[in-house]
């Protein structure tokens, strides 16, 4: 969890808005420090965090999340977090040993052109049994509104899931988390090439979340190139719905990441330029 | 304070019996110790070394044990081949086991050509020499006078046994003695001698692919390199080199259509790969012919799925060859990707223009910088009318002294 972040943001642990789709996307730059970011956020605001971790193992997730302050194990342990390890799954589909095991959620793999049904599945039934359960047993802890994090929904067309079936995908979990149980929802979405080029899977990803999501931070490497102290500009668009029409406010700032964390100042402001 | 030094004289050589010095070796009481392999400085990951010193330096010390490097390939595959080939030797000298996949040539071809490891202190093929080294009893005969503290250390110490060194140096020139090669346990696997059994699945995967995933698995969970293994044996490292992964030969269309129809075969098999090499005590290198592939947007998802990526780009066959700028390089190296693994600031290298050369004996990386001009027609200073007054120089032949930079 970044302070910074959260001023900007302007949001904390115990007072954050309810039913917001946040979109984090990269393009020549790698915007995953943001996932930890929230991850590490809405267990300390906590939230119940269903978390599909797609490109990583537990094992990184956990140990970035130590660097900032909160233990992955624990919470899952607490029943917290629900995690689901999308690599560590999908090899039960891609060298199959035994004749079950594998996840359904995972049934993508398998065949791709069914879509992403089984992965929402798997998301709403984890984050509505978390109601019932609840309900059902008053002794356990009470914890906050439900909370979706992937990382990262462009894997997903790397792996042959068409765009539209990752956007019916995202829909639904907004439709699911964001509407219906009033939680939040982050997605991290990596493009790769230039803007220029049209059609494109995961150019048209970006478009189609940027358009159903509330709040988008947008991470790009400086465009002119590489610096060792500034590692890029995140650009955070605001969405609201007022009255008639839709308003949007941008905002505009450059990052570093640290060891344990990240500092996002104004541009032209870094301490190494100043 | 005369008596004092008297006094402390006597108890002094029962009190020194082997613990001469004060300074211990800071020992980490880590759980698994491999010979060629090493802790990260920054995160503690496990490191082994690429056989390629400087690559090990750009890649923020050396590839971490669980990760993929990508190898894009040059236009003629010859310096990524011998990457790859730098790699293995590595993996030969520190007796880590090799697993080599080919489709195009058999993978003994690539064995056969490892380069010849420069072990100038000691001989690798005797590893029972090891044993010695621990603490020779010094001989009384030379018993130090002025640097007594040193006479009970071990007596020829550069004879570290090398295959636990991190990181050796190789002679491009000749190639590896047989019997230091057989020595080293490799399991091969040749695609035309695994006949693919085409099924009609609606799997992304290609035959070729998941073939070569079933027999990598098949080694790690024999071999034991499964992190969850029990801890029985003494753990070793698996090192994979793919050769030339994507090509036509792998029964893959990437490189032959603009629109592929297995466009996600690749990735599917990296996503695999990764998840394989996640949980085990394995290292790999895949080389891929990324100038043959014409989407950038499917070469930057192959490259997300590796963990660290470069990119060789020779000058063989390019005007560039004959450039005065580059003349002293074989090509340029570019970082594509370096891996974020277990933290959250990656190391990026602090350099970006990066060349690389063969020299006669070895390959190396450099930092990319103009070659110093020593040319006696060379403008030293920048003013203009220097600058012009050599150009004139220059015009009219060398004949013109006075003129020189060196005159006062």
């Amino acid at each position: 969890m970044y302070v910074e972040l959260n001023s900007i943001l302007n949001s904390t642990p115990d007072t954050f808005t309810q039913g917001e789709f946040i979109l984090v996307s990269d393009r020549r730059s790698d915007a995953s420090f943001l996932i930890h970011h929230f991850l590490s956020f809405y267990l300390r605001a906590r939230c119940r965090v269903c978390f599909l971790g797609l490109v990583q193992s537990f094992s990184h997730y956990s140990a970035v999340s130590q660097r900032l302050g909160v233990s992955l194990t624990q919470a899952k342990e607490k029943g917290q977090l629900i995690f689901f390890e999308g690599l560590k799954e999908s090899l039960s589909v891609l060298v199959p040993r035994d004749a079950n095991g594998a996840s359904p959620a995972i049934n993508f793999l398998r065949d791709p052109s069914v879509g992403l049904r089984s992965l929402y599945e798997f998301v709403r039934s984890s984050l509505s049994s978390f109601n019932s359960r609840e309900k059902a047993a008053d002794g356990a802890e009470e914890w906050g509104p439900p909370v979706l994090l992937v990382d990262d929904l462009s894997v997903l067309l790397s792996l042959g899931v068409s765009v539209g079936a990752a956007l019916d995908f995202s829909h639904y979990c907004s439709a699911t988390v964001c509407s219906q149980l009033q939680g939040n929802m982050v997605m991290l979405v990596r493009c790769d090439g230039e803007e220029e080029e049209e059609d494109e899977g995961s150019d048209r990803l970006l478009k189609g979340l940027t358009h159903q999501c509330s709040l988008s931070l947008h991470v790009e490497g400086l465009p002119t190139g590489y610096c060792r102290d500034i590692h890029g500009q995140v650009e955070v668009c605001w969405r609201k719905r007022r009255g008639e029409g839709l308003h949007t406010q941008k905002k505009l700032f450059q990052y570093k990441v640290h060891d344990k964390g990240a500092s996002f100042f104004a541009r032209g402001t870094s301490s190494t330029v100043l | 304070m005369a008596a004092p030094v008297n006094s402390v004289g006597k108890p002094s050589p029962e009190r020194l019996p082997l613990n001469t010095t004060s300074f211990q070796k800071k020992t980490r009481s880590k759980l698994i110790s491999i010979p060629g392999t090493r802790p990260s400085v920054q995160n503690g990951q496990l490191l082994v070394s690429t056989g390629v010193t400087s690559l090990d330096y750009l890649l923020g010390g050396g590839l971490a044990v669980g990760t993929v490097l990508l190898v894009e390939e040059d236009r003629y595959d010859s310096y990524s081949r011998m990457i790859l080939k730098y790699f293995l030797s590595e993996g030969v000298v520190c007796r880590h086991e090799l697993f080599v996949a080919t489709a195009q040539d058999d993978p003994d071809d690539i064995l056969q050509e490892l380069p010849a490891p420069i072990l100038d202190d000691v001989a690798i093929h005797k590893p029972l020499e090891q044993p010695l080294l621990s603490c020779e009893p010094s001989n009384s005969l030379d018993a130090m006078k002025i640097a007594w503290r040193y006479q009970n250390l071990p007596k020829v110490q550069s004879a570290l046994a090398s295959s636990s060194r991190f990181g050796h140096y190789y002679d491009v020139s000749k190639t590896m003695e047989p019997e230091i090669r057989q020595a080293a346990k490799c399991h091969r696997f040749y695609l035309p001698e695994h006949p693919t059994l085409s099924s009609p699945t609606h799997s992304p995967v290609l035959e070729s692919y998941s073939a070569l995933l079933k027999s990598l698995q098949d080694i790690i969970h024999k071999e034991g390199f499964d992190v969850a293994a029990p801890m029985s044996r003494p753990r070793n490292i698996l090192r994979i080199g793919l050769h030339s992964l994507g090509s036509a030969l792998w029964g893959d269309d990437l490189t032959c259509h603009d629109n592929p129809a297995h466009r996600h075969a690749l990735t599917t098999f990296l996503y695999g790969l990764r998840a394989l090499l996640r949980s085990s005590l394995a290292v790999a290198v895949v080389t891929v012919s990324s100038h043959l592939i014409q989407d950038r947007a499917l070469m930057g998802s192959i490259t997300r799925l590796c963990d660290n990526a470069i990119a060789l780009e020779s000058f063989k066959g390019s005007e560039r060859e004959t450039n005065p700028l580059y003349k002293d390089y074989h090509g340029l190296l570019h970082v594509r990707q370096v891996p974020h693994l277990n933290c959250l600031a990656s190391q990026l290298p602090d350099h970006k223009d990066l060349a690389f050369k063969l020299k006669r004996k070895q390959f190396t990386i450099e930092r990319l910088h103009l070659p110093p001009d020593l040319s006696e027609t060379v403008s030293r200073v920048s003013r203009g009318e220097q600058a012009g007054a050599a150009a004139v120089a220059s015009a009219c032949g060398s004949g013109t002294s006075g003129n020189k930079h060196l005159d006062f």
